[in-house]
């Protein structure tokens, strides 16, 4: 089977390529990338007035399967993906049972070949139970096929026990992600600490609780050489705090999401669920900080943290409910209209932070048009107005506070593996 | 969008000063036991508190009943949230009894507003977590008026657990709006710095004497031991640095008032010399208290 992408503007970073050409897919893998292709027998895609890229990768998403499929199952969540413009997804591992060994590990990935429309890269817990007391099967889960570690949704709270991961995960070659947050700092807390859960009379989290885990797991990296990934960066001290590694030549890398460089707590409607997820919506200050970081480099890749909760969750009393919200389906939109649009990076950039950026991070062999890469592919534009329509979400969930936004420029189509996983109507 | 009363912070100062004059009208009701108005004669309300209260409580069953409306009270123990029944689904049910208005108490902070988004009935604030206490900050300012001609450039000393007080942030807004000089004082764990930007003419200090210096109104807060999270201040200290004492009312100004919004701690934040003294408007407080909860109830049940 072969598909023939004519005339769009295609981007790759990896290739340093930024030029109108042609993209021939055939069977699963890429076949060709130049001017004036032609293919007997291919399927025509016309992809002129839009951009062609390598399939975006989104590391941090949840797929809740197993164990809270009422909220999200594994093809839910790659259906949503694909419709979001995403190839590939890493999916976290605080499902039920944890992602702590081979066999979750090897169950996520079967059933993620047989029902996800999109690559699916399991992150395997760093602790048992991501309870933070005793180290998860990191070994055999790395032979299962996890590309990382993480006990996202938690921190690592004991030092030392993050200290012994990331000894381990290097000698094993995985990256470590932290959810960075010191629980003692952000006790209780259900926004972020500032003028504004002041006068709603709810408990904040403090941006330094995020900041001082990610000051000791740099420090941690540091000693034991680890690659370490802060998930979810969201305060203006924690970017610089990364910048400074990376000037110091560790590795360390980060990934931010597209609420956090698009919405403050200045946004959020009073007591909306909405606009509840950890790290929680910072002031004016961090969020200029989050973009500032995103335009320096210091940030390494746009991550979801799509986190999708039934409505019956979401609609309590604020403090109860729990944290997180959708991503995948308007990431793009987001990154277009608060990055692009605006001209604060070129799209060149904006497909590093989808591509090169994640793929880089956990190793993976995508993010590229290359000959004989596998066959993924997004293809988005950056003109089309559209209204996001929250009640049509391939999600099986409805948490998000971008319902009803108009956006200009979106997904258009993604192909997997040579496959159209999902086109726009 | 049916009006209830959320909280102070939206609120226009007219609307309160319509509410604090009507409160007059009702005050000498209190000596009447036997004289009912039926203003609200055939309006039904429902008093609904997830949290524990008798005297405010009690304060709109009077309120209510002294304007012939129903009252009906019914405290979350007895409820079927103790079976787990969610918070919306509880005001489903109460909603499908089509009361008048909901008064509601409850532990956490914009509960009330949550509700207010999907129930078409009017619902009144009675104090949500450490959020808004909006009739207590009616109550307090009718209170304080009682003694002095207007608010406008008095120097009010609201002295406690300011950062879990409902009732300071009301009485901030309220206090603010109409131009008094508001001083926050307590420990300073318990007195979070961006308390000085919610409202106009908001000072913030730790020293009980520097903040009673010069005060016109000595506002003293319970300390909210079943809301902290942790121990915010040294065991013990408390009455020694913020607790209020006869030789503090010296730095007040001679006719300075003492309020608090109940039930008081006698030895831990107010001595029971001042609590008893002549300075003492405690007991105005929950007089007014009711006055002002029936012209609440009066403005919004006949707005409909």
């Amino acid at each position: 089977m072969s598909i023939l992408i004519k005339n769009g503007r295609v981007i790759d970073p990896w290739a340093k390529l930024d030029g109108i050409a042609d993209v021939l897919i055939h069977d699963e893998v890429i076949a060709g990338v130049g001017l004036n292709i032609d293919e007997a027998g291919a399927q025509i895609f016309d992809a002129s007035g839009l951009i062609v890229a390598p399939g975006f990768i989104d590391m941090h998403v949840h797929l809740r399967e197993p164990g809270f499929e009422h909220a999200e199952t594994i093809e839910s969540g790659s259906r949503a993906a694909a419709a979001g413009g995403f190839t590939s997804i890493c999916c976290m591992p605080n499902t039920a049972p944890v992602n702590d060994n081979a066999t979750v590990t090897s169950y996520i990935i079967e059933r993620a070949r047989r029902y996800a429309v999109v690559n699916v890269f399991p992150i395997g817990a760093i602790t048992k139970g991501s309870m933070g007391e005793q180290l998860a099967a990191i070994g055999s889960m790395k032979q299962a096929g996890i590309v990382a570690i993480s006990d996202d949704g938690k921190p690592v709270m004991n030092a030392r026990m993050m200290r012994r991961a990331m000894e381990f995960a290097r000698s094993h070659r995985l990256p470590v992600i932290d959810h960075c947050e010191d629980l003692h700092l952000s006790a209780g807390g259900d926004m972020h600490e500032g003028l504004h859960s002041v006068r709603y009379g709810l408990r904040g989290i403090p941006a330094c609780s995020e900041d001082v885990m990610v000051a000791r797991d740099i420090l941690l990296a540091e000693v034991t050489g680890a690659k370490f990934h802060v998930a979810h960066i969201s305060s203006k001290h924690s970017v610089e705090m990364v910048a400074f590694a990376k000037a110091r030549g560790l590795a360390v890398t980060c990934e931010t999401t597209p609420h956090h460089f698009a919405l403050s707590d200045d946004d959020m409607a009073p007591y909306d669920s909405n606009y509840k997820m950890k790290p929680p919506l910072r002031s004016v200050p961090h969020v200029s900080a989050v973009t500032a970081g995103i335009v320096s480099g210091a940030i390494d890749a746009l991550a979801t943290d799509h986190a999708p909760h039934p409505g019956s969750e979401k609609m309590q009393e604020f403090e109860q409910c729990p944290f997180g919200i959708l991503g995948l389906e308007t990431a793009i939109g987001i990154a277009l209209d608060k990055l692009i649009h605006p001209g604060k990076i070129s799209l060149r950039r904006m497909v590093e932070l989808f591509t090169t950026g994640p793929a880089e991070i956990l190793g993976l062999n995508r993010g590229s048009l290359a000959i004989g890469a596998p066959a993924d592919v997004t293809i988005f534009d950056t003109d089309r107005q559209w209204t996001y329509d929250v009640n049509k979400s391939q999600s099986k969930s409805r948490n998000s506070p971008f319902h009803n936004q108009m956006f200009r420029g979106g997904p258009v189509a993604t192909i997997v593996g040579g496959v159209f996983a999902w086109k726009l109507e | 969008m049916p009006v209830g009363l959320l909280g102070i912070e939206g609120l226009e100062r007219p609307e309160m000063e319509a509410i604090l004059h009507r409160a007059k009208d009702f005050q000498p009701l209190q000596n009447q036991s036997f004289l009912r108005l039926d203003l609200l004669k055939g309006k039904m309300v429902v008093n609904l508190f997830f949290e524990a209260s008798t005297r405010t409580r009690t304060s709109f069953e009077i309120a209510a009943k002294r304007l012939g409306a129903d009252a009906i009270s019914i405290t979350a123990s007895a409820s079927s949230v103790s079976k787990g029944e969610s918070l919306v689904d509880t005001l489903n049910t109460l909603a499908a009894m089509r009361p008048d208005a909901i008064i509601m108490r409850h532990s956490a902070s914009g509960a009330p507003h949550f509700l207010a988004r999907y129930l078409p009935t009017p619902i009144i604030n009675a104090g949500d977590g450490t959020h808004e206490h909006p009739t207590q900050a009616l109550l307090d300012a009718r209170t304080i008026l009682d003694q002095r001609e207007s608010l406008e450039g008095l120097r009010v000393a609201i002295i406690g657990d300011i950062a879990h007080s409902r009732v300071a942030r009301s009485n901030v807004y309220l206090l603010s709006k109409f131009g008094a000089k508001v001083v926050l004082c307590g420990p300073a764990s318990l007195l979070p710095r961006e308390l000085e930007r919610i409202a106009p003419n908001v000072t913030l200090s730790n020293d009980m004497r520097e903040a009673i210096t010069g005060a016109d109104v000595i506002m003293m807060l319970r300390v909210q031991l079943e809301r902290q999270h942790e121990a915010a201040f040294p065991a013990g200290e408390y009455f020694q640095f913020y607790g209020l004492r006869p030789d503090h009312l010296l730095l007040a100004k001679p006719n300075a008032i003492v309020m608090h919004p109940g039930p008081i701690n006698r030895g831990r934040e107010i001595s029971s010399e001042v609590a008893d003294s002549q300075k003492s408007v405690i007991l105005n407080q929950v007089e007014n208290g009711i006055a002002v909860r029936m012209a609440v109830l009066e403005r919004i049940l006949c707005a409909q």
